[in-house]
């Protein structure tokens, strides 16, 4: 690739994130040129700003939500494993990862509930397991154009919250989120081709 | 003078006009002068325009009428009725004039009538997909033009010598190549009439489509070289020939390009100086751009290469170098000409088909090669797609590949090459017209019409079917819309280094060569500040008491908020958002009971008022559409909402940014751009920068999203609709600033 060396030796830690991700060696690679592109002033790590600078987020409905999903726990600078780790969750699920994997092990990070759970947090901002009725209100408002008015919200997230909700508890649980999603590919919905 | 135009134009002197002397001249001997006349019939001096705008009129005038019926044009495509209508029309001239009138001349066709499409696809095509598929493209264009022709050449040269072609076809092997090489170029024009229609996710439509550009430079060569064999006979060619004839080939492209290349430079150049003469930029840009074709042309390299070539490098600087007027000319009147042209020629196909003296029909010629060109297209296709996803990042699966074979289709470029063979030397020509218009006529006509049903019937195949809840079709969208985002942060197309650095190169020469000087500047600097200095404006804005979302006493435009929306009646909003893709229209027809309706109402509501996630399945180059409002609309609204979250919270942070000069400068709604000059008290003496509010943004927003160039993202600024987004008038005390402490 050129003048810039292109070793994996360059990236720190590189066979712990390997371990921990699953990735292959050539999109590791792939990623930490990205993260250096991302990263323009050279700071070693990302910060919010860095992320909003890409302009297709902007008009994303979800971008803002997802760029704080690269921030956990209110950390404001992202370096490369923290980035790595989140990418991680949407590696194409390979069976032959699941077949020879070890039970006791923890799950990888791209199985099925996991990536469920990334979209769950993207609902959940307050971190209390359940996404209440008000959540929902506010997903919906990113996403729903304009011409929608706000009574009509309100009854469209009370219908959603209604239909997953099984317990009676008025929000939705991590399980019956998972529930109400059995049926769905997600493991093709949330996947990257491109990062074996 | 206008006599001598008009076989140019493809017409023949037409029967009784030309031929005749006006009865009415004045002066000629042995006859009394006759009186004054009141009204005389010119007709053979208007004939030639008259004819080409009549021609013109009854193309646009059958295209008003096919879109009258949106069933119809929903399942056929617009190509296959022209070419029934040439066919018609074809018919009726046949019997009134007893002879076939008006044929596609190869003159006008390759002079007149390619040029605009090609210059437009050129033009508009997505530079950045193009370059990132530029390997599989090539491969394809050129191993799998060569493979198609000779396989094909030599498969009927071996149906002929095993009998099954009459043997009043004389042609040898030579002359089947020469045939093989101009059936197998896939079309341009062709393609373009029927992807558009299709939509299938763009890798694949710019793989199909670039290789149909880039094929012209091998078919070119292929069927010169061919040529000549001929002409010279078999028993002639020699060793050298053959190594002439492929370095021809790298003569012919690498030249091509590198005529376009120089033409685009020197558009590029010329639009930086012609700040004052605004009215003449469409004008360069057509002219160059046909100039790049016929010096081309002329040097007998590959024009279309060259239009391709200069369209796409150009771009970039002619756009930012011209003023929004003049892109939008130039942009609709691409668009025109080039609709014009192709459906000039889908009918002038049909209707020189009529014409049964230029052809004689052989049936195992035909059927054979109607045969192999299917065989060894989908052949070819699928052992160079195996070799190809080695390499590439995204593999292509089978659908496809099956999409790329069947939609390999024949076209005009074909049959006008095959009227340029010259009888004498090809015995077998009238053979070879017949078998080509009924391929052109195949591949138009019934694979364009069962394509979209292929694909979608490919598609559906490997989807779930069920009825979605509520829950599913939110998350889905959910899902889309993360997926996006993460292919965004992924930087969905990788890291490549030849492009960082001919970024880089473009930035340090090239740009500063080509783009007007303020454009250029600006956008170096801009980026860093731009963001700091919008978030800055706001924040001083909003501080100095004015809020954000009311309208009273301000000119900014207020965000449009749900509340303003008058109608909420349910019928209203079934009627407004008619998306024919709901999957709820079903469930609607069959409610029954309030709890049902309810539901049936929630789904339509959310179907229609969810923002679609960004397009992967979209065709851009397409002719009949311009832009795409809905999408614009859509990114316009998120993009505000997303800058007014990001400005909330930003504020929250308590940033304790003094800047007691830059006066926040709201714009009046439906002010001009070009007025926004004369506001500049705050820039400290320094000469206006000549550049309007919107080059600003379009510049900013070309810089800030790799993944946008082509899209008209410079659109999210217009005149009534800026919302949050102050001007980043690039002041020069902010300049000088730099960057601000602090995020």
């Amino acid at each position: 690739m050129g003048s810039r060396s292109s070793h994996a030796a360059r990236i720190p830690d590189v066979d712990s994130i390997r371990r921990e991700t699953g990735f292959s060696q050539a999109s590791l690679l792939r990623l930490y040129h990205r993260f250096r592109a991302l990263d323009w002033n050279e700071k070693g790590y990302l910060s919010r700003v860095d992320l909003q600078q890409i302009g297709a987020l902007a008009v994303n409905p979800l971008g803002d939500r997802i760029i704080d999903s690269f921030f956990p726990d209110g950390s404001l600078h992202l370096d490369f494993p923290g980035f790595v780790r989140v990418l991680a969750r949407f590696r194409p699920v390979d069976d032959e990862d699941n077949r020879n994997r070890d039970p006791k092990e923890p799950e990888p990070l791209n199985s099925r509930m996991n990536k469920l759970r990334f979209a769950f947090q993207l609902y959940d901002l307050d971190r209390d397991g359940k996404i209440s009725r008000q959540e929902m209100l506010q997903v919906l408002r990113l996403m729903v154009g304009v011409q929608v008015t706000e009574e009509q919200l309100e009854s469209i997230a009370d219908r959603t919250v209604q239909e997953a909700d099984e317990d009676g508890d008025g929000a939705v649980s991590f399980l019956e989120f998972a529930k109400s999603l059995e049926k769905m590919n997600i493991e093709q919905k949330m996947s990257i081709r491109i990062l074996k | 003078m206008l006599r001598a135009a008009l076989p140019l134009l493809g017409l023949p002197l037409a029967g009784a006009g030309a031929t005749e002397e006006p009865t009415q001249e004045p002066g000629s001997p042995g006859e009394p002068p006759p009186g004054l006349a009141l009204f005389r019939w010119q007709w053979h001096e208007v004939e030639a325009p008259y004819l080409v705008a009549l021609w013109i009129l009854v193309a646009s005038l059958a295209k008003i009428v096919f879109h009258l019926s949106r069933k119809v044009t929903s399942l056929v495509p617009e190509s296959c009725l022209l070419i029934l209508l040439g066919l018609v029309l074809g018919g009726i001239v046949l019997a009134v004039a007893k002879k076939a009138e008006y044929q596609l001349e190869p003159g006008t066709f390759f002079l007149f009538l390619l040029p605009p499409i090609v210059l437009d696809s050129g033009y508009f095509m997505p530079s950045r997909l193009f370059f990132d598929n530029l390997g599989a493209i090539l491969t394809y264009a050129v191993v799998g033009t060569l493979w198609n022709a000779f396989t094909t050449g030599a498969a009927l040269w071996g149906l002929q010598q095993a009998g099954l072609v009459a043997p009043r076809v004389q042609a040898g092997l030579l002359d089947f190549l020469l045939f093989g090489s101009l059936i197998s170029a896939v079309d341009p024009v062709a393609v373009l009439a029927v992807f558009e229609e299709v939509h299938v996710n763009e890798t694949l439509f710019i793989i199909v489509f670039g290789e149909s550009l880039l094929n012209d430079a091998v078919t070119v060569v292929l069927y010169k070289v061919c040529n000549s064999f001929v002409e010279m006979g078999s028993a002639n060619v020699q060793a050298t020939d053959y190594l002439k004839g492929v370095a021809s080939l790298f003569v012919v492209s690498l030249g091509g390009a590198a005529v376009g290349l120089v033409f685009a430079f020197l558009l590029a150049l010329t639009t930086r100086f012609t700040k004052r003469v605004r009215i003449i930029e469409p004008l360069l840009v057509f002219l160059l751009a046909y100039a790049a074709y016929l010096t081309a042309e002329m040097a007998s390299l590959s024009a279309i290469l060259a239009v391709t070539m200069c369209g796409l490098g150009c771009k970039k600087y002619v756009e930012a170098n011209i003023s929004h007027k003049s892109r939008t000319a130039v942009k609709y009147t691409m668009k025109t000409l080039a609709s014009c042209a192709e459906t000039i020629i889908f009918m002038l196909l049909g209707i020189s088909a009529v014409d049964s003296s230029k052809w004689a029909w052989d049936s195992g010629l035909v059927l054979g090669t109607l045969f192999f060109i299917l065989f060894f297209r989908a052949l070819g296709v699928v052992l160079q797609t195996w070799v190809l996803n080695q390499f590439r990042l995204v593999p292509l699966d089978k659908i496809d590949q099956v999409v790329m074979s069947y939609g390999g289709l024949r076209g005009a470029v074909a049959f006008a090459l095959v009227i340029l063979l010259d009888r004498t030397k090809i015995p077998a020509k009238d053979y070879f017209v017949a078998t080509t218009i009924v391929v052109v006529f195949f591949t138009v006509i019934v694979q364009g019409l069962t394509i979209k049903p292929l694909v979608k019937w490919l598609k559906v195949k490997r989807s779930e079917h069920h009825k979605p809840t509520l829950n599913q079709e939110l998350h889905e969208h959910t899902f889309d819309h993360i997926l996006a985002a993460v292919e965004d942060v992924v930087g969905h197309h990788g890291y490549h280094y030849w492009r960082d650095r001919w970024e880089q190169f473009d930035k340090k020469y090239l740009s500063q060569l080509l783009m007007r000087r303020s454009a250029y500047r600006i956008r170096d600097q801009i980026w860093d500040v731009y963001y700091r200095l919008n978030i800055r404006d706001a924040i001083s804005f909003v501080d100095q008491g004015g809020h954000v979302l009311s309208s009273t006493g301000l000119t900014l435009p207020s965000m449009p908020s749900r509340n303003s929306v008058a109608e909420t009646s349910v019928t209203n909003l079934l009627r407004e958002s008619g998306s024919g893709a709901c999957l709820d229209l079903q469930v609607i027809d069959t409610v029954r009971s309030g709890r049902d309706r309810e539901d049936a109402v929630m789904h339509h509501l959310l179907c229609g008022g969810l923002y679609k996630p960004r397009y992967r399945y979209k065709a851009s180059c397409s002719r009949h559409f311009i832009s795409e409002d809905a999408q614009e609309r859509q990114d316009k609204e998120v993009f505000q909402q997303n800058m007014k979250r990001r400005l909330e919270s930003f504020k929250s942070t308590k940033h304790n940014i003094c800047f007691t000069k830059s006066k926040p400068r709201p714009r009046k709604a439906g002010r001009k751009k070009k007025d926004g000059m004369a506001n500049t008290e705050a820039t400290n003496g320094k000469p206006p920068r000549d550049l309007g509010f919107q080059d600003t943004a379009a510049v900013i927003l070309t810089v800030e999203s790799e993944e946008e160039e082509d899209s008209d993202s410079s659109e999210t600024e217009k005149e009534d609709d800026e919302g949050i987004i102050f001007v980043a008038r690039a002041t020069s005390e902010v300049l000088q600033e730099g960057k601000v402490s602090g995020e």
